[in-house]
């Protein structure tokens, strides 16, 4: 019985296992051959740029003339962080619309294949795999840092171009080959103690922190060791962790009886939310400074009532209601394609993401058929030359350990909209 | 127990599992060769293998000791976070990934059996779901103290912490190895999918040997009859613990070979999340069905991949196909109807399918 | 001072925990299963409850109500088609894996219909705080529902199981399902009741989560669903009072753990209690003394 049913099991794995590497193989074969075949396979298919709708996968669309690139995208779309992965896709999907619609880059169109990794190295590695067998030149990702440090080392092996919208571990740009368009975790760090210090906005202050995540836990080492410097003393340092991370009682005490006139928040807003909730309940009224991740605190999470976040100050370098032309534009889509969300910061990145690419496409005057690995050599030089105005800030730059030069953007909630400080 | 009737049966049974990997290691090989195996394939490649042994040595302890394990993922992050330790001090003074990876599997195959062994005599004592509870409580107690673990090596020695980073007090020229939640990074890449085979061979080898040797035997039996076989005189604590370390051991090196595949390692991912997807392998390959809890796991890891097409439906999907699976394979309804329907036909082709192979 | 307060937080997070205890508890005591999916419905309770309020704009009571009804009918699903069916099954895990099939389904159809933003909502609970030593302690009104609740819950669950015909149907299939059977009980139906009550259970338990923790997304429900089946076995599980004691005791030493150990290892120190407790006493804390049949 158990027999019957291995061998019939094991038949089917043959089967899977061989038209898993077959069609692996079209895949991989047509990736190859785009220098040739593409010409032909746009002809043939002749899409309009009709790709503006709303569920355009970007996938199907090929250009009137002669290939598209290929940008992969890698993020959590599932799991417990699909909140920042989905956000990333819905943005980066926007920005590859609005191209196509304007003639692509160097007048090819783009291509774009956003995978799931779930949060999870492993399943970010299979993604990223599953990207290159599509053909993939370019990859715009991963989202979250731990995954990201994991991909960054395959693709680094196999010259493959990388911009990360959001993964802000050191690690997540050793390579020559990758870039990101976030600040890096200790740039943060370092930045928020300074700016306390600098502005005199206390001398007590109180770090809640996420020790089981990267993000949180990296930037909390670098304001720890930076507040060395300035003057105010750190009387409370309390973590929570994934497992956790519903109940604030006894880090809000422990900052509470510390006597603690600021409590820095280096994660995101989910926990804020809950964060300013229960603390309101024990009519504790601290200052509050959150990074980057606290961005999303006024939209993201939905039914919260806002007026808890007031005064809180953060270091963010988007902001949804900005007065600008592009961030308006870019607000008013989003909006409209995801039922009247507000965009985050994890989008906005995404968002010019895309852009940098296209820009530093533009200045190495790649095309869609090169291979993978001369767009690669080509934008790690394009790539310290442009200037890129976007979302997330103007006149950025890069230098070729892949940091972008942009100041974060210092901002209190005042009557539920961010005010510059 | 039919295996036990008949030597030459369980001799042959054991052939056809060896067979059944030596064979999938060479087409993949020759498919390798060929160039006909994509990324993704290529990439899965080792995780295939961790996984496989995984469930192999979960097997162990559920289908031949009879106890419900749900922390097995916490002895694959002592054997990960071992191994990889290891072969970051040693980078630079051995230079060849074969050895170092070989050095390291048996570091971490060594370390998961001590906390095995430790983890072991305490537990055993306990029946049934309040043994699942505590090895899941111990595998989430290993996943949250390896979370504040800092160790770093300088001139002086090697430091560790246990709150974070700064109070390691290293000199300038230190490095930490173990970064707290951020874990370890640029382990060197050394599993490949010949070790990782080897590794699967290995464990087949073990376990099939213990399952049908004297001690297997009384394990068995244990499982089967706790007070008959006390009453007979096998010491019970002994035969638990064995199946149990050795288990846990194998777990270790799976560890190993999924901690020298990517480039960064972090605890979160030896959570219970893990622990059950292993469970998972193990049930729906047949309880104490060695072959079963193979096939299971290459099937179970690949599916998700091979689901990424539908996009946004790829998990839904997959936790339908997981319960249609299991609903067939166990069910008294499932049975009657894969008996009434086409199974010795299939069992007819299959084999012919398996020896034109 | 501050002790107390740690203490009061403790047992409000306990009673959380408790209440989703309950449910679990009940279930296993009944059908001898760990439903795993037990966290899962209690998100989707969240959900619908938080539907009717924000989208409907439904009196809170109401929508309460409406989620009771949501959660029962959906655990009668469960319950027909993932577990009945593997009732007879060789190997009681069987029955464990389609549990944890259940879990990821729920997620991932609530994750398509209401995507991954997490939702929040204003408590239903507004009677306001209550205020002890002039401000210095404060126990919060959701707290108070909670524990409130909670006992009522417990009380009338197990005067439920002992006075009424179904629920010593209950604890008659509960004993024997065979045995059952041939006195003239409806197993099948029995079981399910089992399930509606506990998705019922479920349903008020995601309320009040969501009333002290509001914050819901579609994995909501899988860690306190964990915790919730640890306190279950602490306390014994299968036992009633049990299930509320150990979810209670569970809340105060994470709480306490935190304050006065260390806060990045609350969740090991409570894990290690947990291995402490059932090595003195293996069948949990009010347990029953029977060997248990493996």
């Amino acid at each position: 019985m158990k027999k019957l049913l291995s061998l019939s099991l094991a038949a089917v794995l043959a089967v899977s296992a061989t038209a898993c590497g077959n069609s692996g193989s079209n895949n991989a074969d047509a990736g190859d051959s785009d220098a040739s075949a593409a010409g032909t396979e746009a002809g043939t298919e002749a899409e309009s740029t009709e790709s503006t709708g709303t569920e355009s996968e970007g996938t199907e669309s090929a250009s009137a003339d002669g290939g598209a690139f290929k940008i992969g995208a890698i993020g959590p779309m599932t799991g417990a962080a699909s909140a920042y992965g989905t956000a990333v896709m819905n943005a980066a999907q926007i920005a590859v619309d609005e191209i196509n619609a304007a003639g692509g880059v160097n007048g090819y169109q783009i291509e774009f294949n956003p995978q799931d990794d779930e949060h999870d190295q492993e399943k970010s590695v299979n993604a990223y795999n599953t990207l290159k067998d599509w053909g993939m030149q370019l990859l715009l990702g991963t989202v979250t840092s731990a995954p990201c440090i994991a991909v960054e080392a395959e693709a680094s092996a196999d010259n493959m171009f990388l911009l990360t919208p959001s993964g802000s571990a050191v690690d997540c740009i050793s390579g020559e080959n990758a870039f990101r368009v976030c600040f890096a975790d200790p740039d943060q760090g370092t930045a928020s103690a300074q700016y306390i210090g600098e502005n005199g906005l206390a001398e007590k202050v109180a770090v809640i922190y996420d020790s089981s995540d990267v993000y949180s836990s990296g930037i909390y080492e670098t304001f720890v060791t930076e507040a060395a410097n300035q003057p105010f003393e750190i009387v409370a340092s309390e973590a929570f962790t994934a497992d956790s991370k519903t109940d604030f009682s006894v880090q809000l005490q422990k900052a509470k009886d510390s006597g603690a006139d600021l409590v820095f928040l280096p994660f995101y807003y989910n926990e804020a939310a809950l964060v300013f909730t229960q603390a309101a309940g024990m009519n504790f009224a601290p200052k509050w400074f959150g990074v980057d991740g606290m961005d999303g605190i006024l939209s993201g999470v939905e039914g919260f009532d806002a007026s808890l976040a007031e005064g809180v100050m953060l270091l963010t370098p988007f902001s949804a209601d900005a007065e600008d032309e592009l961030t308006k534009n870019f607000v008013a889509k989003y909006g409209e394609l995801h039922n009247g969300e507000i965009p985050n910061q994890f989008a906005a990145d995404a968002y010019d993401g895309i852009y940098i690419i296209k820009a530093a496409l533009e200045q190495a005057g790649c095309t869609p058929d090169m291979s993978a690995s001369d767009i690669c050599d080509a934008l790690k030089t394009a790539m310290t030359e442009i200037t890129v105005d976007g979302l997330t800030g103007s006149g950025m730059t890069w230098s070729a350990d892949g940091e972008p030069s942009k100041s974060p953007k210092a901002v209190v909630i005042e009557g539920g909209v961010y005010v510059g400080m | 127990m039919r295996k036990m009737k008949n030597m030459n049966k369980t001799t042959k049974e054991n052939l056809i599992t060896y067979g059944m990997v030596i064979v999938a290691y060479l087409m993949v090989e020759i498919l390798l060769k060929a160039g006909m195996i994509s990324s993704l394939l290529q990439g899965l490649l080792v995780p295939l293998c961790v996984y496989v042994v995984l469930a192999v040595s979960l097997n162990l302890v559920v289908g031949i000791s009879g106890e419900l394990s749900l922390g097995h993922a916490g002895f694959m992050c002592v054997g990960a976070f071992a191994g990889a330790f290891f072969s970051n001090c040693v980078k630079d003074l051995i230079t060849v990934g074969s050895v170092r990876i070989l050095l390291a599997l048996l570091v971490g195959a060594v370390a998961a059996a001590v906390f095995g062994l430790l983890i072991g005599i305490p537990v055993l004592r306990l029946r049934g779901d309040y043994l699942a509870i505590v090895t899941l409580a111990f595998g989430e107690i290993i996943k949250n103290v390896m979370n504040v673990f800092f160790i770093g090596i300088d001139g002086s020695g090697i430091h560790i912490s246990m709150k974070d980073k700064m109070s390691l007090g290293m000199a300038a020229d230190g490095k930490v190895i173990i970064n707290g939640p951020q874990g370890i990074t640029g382990t060197p890449k050394d599993s490949s999918f010949t070790i990782g085979v080897l590794l699967i061979l290995v464990t087949l080898f073990i376990v099939l040997n213990l399952i049908h040797s004297r001690d297997g035997r009384a394990i068995r039996a244990i499982r089967d009859n706790r007070i008959a076989a006390e009453s007979v005189g096998i010491n019970i604590t002994k035969y638990k613990l064995m199946a149990f370390s050795v288990s846990a051991s194998l777990a270790g090196a799976a560890g190993v070979l999924y901690s020298h595949n990517l480039a960064s390692l972090q605890a979160s991912k030896f959570g219970f999340n893990t622990s059950i997807l292993v469970l998972v392998f193990v049930v729906l390959g047949g309880i104490g069905n060695i072959r079963g809890s193979i096939i299971a796991a290459v099937v179970l890891t690949l599916l998700p991949e091979l689901l990424r097409a539908l996009n946004d439906y790829r998990m839904l999907i997959y936790a339908i196909v997981l319960i249609a699976m299991m609903l067939f394979t166990s069910s008294p309804a499932g049975k009657a109807f894969r008996e009434r329907f086409s199974l010795k036909r299939l069992l007819g082709r299959t084999k012919e399918g398996k020896e034109e192979q | 001072m501050s002790f107390l307060s740690y203490l009061i937080n403790g047992i409000s997070l306990g009673s959380v925990y408790a209440i989703i205890a309950l449910g679990y508890t009940m279930v296993y005591g009944i059908a001898k299963m760990l439903n795993f999916a037990h966290g899962d419905v209690i998100m989707v309770g969240g959900y619908a409850a938080l539907t009717m309020m924000l989208n409907l704009n439904m009196n809170p009571f109401v929508a309460i109500l409406v989620a009771i009804v949501v959660c029962t009918v959906l655990g009668i699903c469960i319950e027909t088609i993932a577990y009945r069916p593997l009732l007879g099954a060789a190997s009681p895990l069987a029955v464990l894996i389609t549990a944890i099939g259940v879990s990821y389904f729920l997620q991932n159809v609530v994750l398509l219909i209401f995507g991954s933003n997490p939702k929040s909502f204003q408590s239903a609970v507004t009677f306001g705080d209550l205020q002890l030593a002039g401000g210095g302690l404060v126990i919060s009104d959701e707290a108070i529902v909670t524990i409130v609740s909670c006992v009522v819950i417990m009380v009338g669950l197990t005067l439920f199981i002992s006075k009424t015909k179904a629920g010593q149907a209950m604890q008659a299939v509960s004993e024997d399902k065979g045995a059952a059977r041939l006195m003239g009980i409806n197993v099948n139906g029995t079981i399910a009741l089992t399930f509606a009550i506990g998705s019922g259970l479920a349903a008020v338990a995601g309320i009040l989560l969501l009333s002290s923790y509001p914050s819901l997304t579609p994995y909501t429900g899988s860690m306190p669903g964990i915790k919730a089946f640890v306190a279950a076995v602490f306390g014994g599980i299968g036992s009633i009072p049990g299930a509320f004691i150990g979810g209670i005791l569970l809340g105060v030493i994470e709480i306490l753990g935190r304050a006065y150990i260390s806060s990045q290892l609350a969740d090991a120190i409570v894990f290690a209690v947990l291995i402490i407790v059932l090595l003195v006493k293996p069948t949990g804390l009010l347990g029953k003394a029977v060997q248990e049949k493996v």
